[in-house]
């Protein structure tokens, strides 16, 4: 088990570290000088800070170099300084993080949880009408828009009948404290959450169904029946467990489209987590402060890709740790 | 080819999807011809809402532009990028994932951990980013929806060679000294290709909300109107005009389901043992 989770670490240090290297190419990438760019938008960078930036990074010296310096702050956690914003990119990104781990964490126990709760129903009730309406529904949210579904939640819950507030992390001004606070934050997040979860629970209920339907024809399964389970019993410990298999990997594939999704329904919701300021970023063409919250949305893919493989031995029936 | 349209008109998602695509492809391509109103000259006053006036069916945005001559220009850029970036994906993917299944050993080693890297990257920040760095514009974005959409298509190819590669009339093949080259583009990939059709139609529908998203943030092609861009531009004034976000949404909605549909059609009638195993 240890070992395991070593060789895992170690491939995700190297993944991470590829990631960082290919952030230096990029940003060489854009038109013009690197410092400048690094610097934000033409024109909003003074000479001095420049100049700065071209001695910080060595950009006067041979490009070899110049990745071994930017690699090295990188990897001591200096992410660079914004310009704009006038903050160090690492602070800036760590007082947003709880608000998007807030927002991703909570989206996806809600989409796991529906859906592999409506894909058991499916696969339970298959080719009657609930399970049409569910494969239907999960067929309709799959081909939905995140920024779309996000602005029809507004319209619907914020506009035309005032339950949810639209925006922002907390009642601005409120001062509450304690339970008062958590509850006003739960109200704020429970919209985007929902958005957010939407799809990834349109994929889990196809993904339930599909796999529980598989395994139900298994010869272990029969094998069960004729031991004389019950079927709760055989649905439960026998089918479910191992049509979660999939889905476990799946929701490690897409831990990246999570993050990608944060980036907009944090956009549409005003929410202040790390995709909000990857917008902000962008408006402002503040390459430094983009490409900072890139590496940080890359390591925290790789973090919950570590954290799926290590579910997903602990869920499969067939994988055992010696112990 | 009679059998593979016979299947594929049996399953009703199919023939559903089949109907929205070429729907959606008929609005793109004679759509301007009908409807010649530019989606960004000014025709009525601001904010006229829907179904007032049949010269302007779905009612104006904030400055007074045409959102239906928008919806059907915008049907244009959707399919064009959907199309292109997934061709483009497939020209990448396809050789690397063909290459490291016949070759097998250090090259499929190297090739997949090459793979693997870009599938580890959040695929929608490093569009952004691509994006954003590259300046937006139609090939950029087309360009980083194929690169972040190509890992998968190499993995499917992989697999699917590395299967194909031990069978009897591949043996025969290099018995016979055929080059490496023919063996693989005449006798292994047209046996790997159906898995890879289904593939390919539903990343057409991924890459046309990736664009569409890209185009929301603000990221689209300044000179190209697109849903996504209609959307973003609506958001601001959607509790005044809901209209403007409303109706571009349904357009995207409809063409990814009409094409993720016609994916599922596609993997029944091109898998048909598989489909009926999962009943």
């Amino acid at each position: 088990m240890l070992s395991f989770v070593a060789q895992r670490v170690l491939k995700g240090v190297i993944v991470l570290l590829a990631i960082v290297v290919l952030n230096f190419f990029l940003i060489r990438l854009a038109p013009g000088d690197p410092a400048v760019v690094m610097a934000g938008e033409a024109g909003a960078s003074d000479q001095v800070f420049v100049k700065q930036l071209r001695e910080k990074f060595g950009l006067d010296k041979p490009l070899p170099e110049q990745l071994f310096i930017y690699v090295k702050g990188v990897v001591t956690l200096d992410l660079g300084f914004s310009f704009r914003q006038q903050a160090p990119v690492a602070k800036l990104i760590g007082e947003r993080l709880p608000a998007t781990l807030l927002l991703t964490l909570t989206a996806f126990a809600i989409s796991l949880a529906l859906g592999i709760l409506f894909g058991t129903f499916a696969a339970r009730f298959a080719g009657t009408f609930l399970d049409t309406a569910i494969t239907v529904f999960a067929l309709i949210f799959y081909a939905m828009p995140l920024f779309w579904v996000a602005l029809m939640g507004i319209l619907l819950f914020s506009v035309t009948m005032d339950w949810l507030p639209s925006f922002g992390y907390e009642t601005v001004g409120a001062n509450l404290t304690g339970l008062a606070h958590a509850v006003d934050v739960a109200k704020h997040l429970i919209m985007p959450a929902m958005t957010l979860g939407l799809f990834f629970m349109a994929t889990y209920t196809r993904m339930t169904r599909a796999s529980m339907l598989e395994v139900k024809r298994l010869d272990f399964v029969k094998t069960a029946r004729a031991k004389g389970l019950s079927d709760a019993v055989i649905q439960r410990r026998h089918v479910l467990r191992n049509a979660l298999l999939p889905v476990v990997t799946l929701a490690g594939v897409h831990s990246g489209t999570l993050i990608g999704g944060a980036v907009i329904t944090e956009t549409v919701f005003a929410w202040p987590g790390i995709g909000r300021l990857m917008y902000d970023a962008l408006l402002q063409r503040d390459y430094n402060l983009l490409l900072g919250v890139f590496v940080i949305c890359s390591a925290m893919v790789l973090v919950f890709n570590l954290i799926t493989d290590l579910v997903y031995r602990l869920v499969d029936p067939r994988i055992e740790f010696a112990a | 080819m009679k059998q593979f349209w016979k299947s594929m008109l049996k399953s009703p998602s199919g023939v559903i999807g089949l109907i929205i695509l070429l729907l959606a492809i008929s609005v793109a391509l004679f759509g301007p011809m009908l409807f010649p109103n530019s989606p960004w000259r000014m025709v009525q006053r601001p904010f006229l809402p829907p179904f007032t006036l049949s010269t302007v069916p779905l009612g104006t945005d904030a400055l007074g532009r045409d959102v239906f001559a928008g919806m059907i220009f915008g049907a244009r850029v959707s399919l064009l990028v959907g199309l292109v970036s997934t061709l483009v994906a497939l020209v990448v993917g396809v050789p690397i994932g063909a290459m490291a299944g016949y070759f097998g050993g250090k090259v499929d080693d190297a090739l997949m951990r090459f793979t693997e890297f870009f599938q580890t990257i959040p695929s929608f920040a490093l569009a952004i980013v691509l994006v954003a760095i590259l300046q937006p514009s139609i090939y950029s974005i087309v360009a980083s929806i194929a690169l972040v959409s190509w890992p998968p298509v190499a993995r499917l190819v992989r697999g699917e060679v590395l299967s194909l590669r031990t069978r009897e009339y591949v043996q025969a093949a290099v018995v016979t000294g055929q080059s490496n080259s023919w063996i693989i583009l005449r006798e292994i990939l047209p046996n790997a290709l159906s898995p890879v059709i289904v593939l390919a139609s539903l990343m057409v529908a991924t890459a046309i909300l990736l664009e569409s998203s890209l185009s929301f943030l603000g990221l689209g092609d300044p000179n190209l109107i697109s849903w996504g861009y209609m959307v973003g531009a609506g958001r601001t004034v959607i509790r005044q005009a809901w209209w403007i976000t409303v109706f571009p949404g349904v357009a995207i909605l409809i063409s990814v389901l009409g094409l993720n549909l016609i994916g599922e059609g596609l993997n029944d009638a091109l898998n048909p043992r598989l489909s009926r195993e999962g009943r």
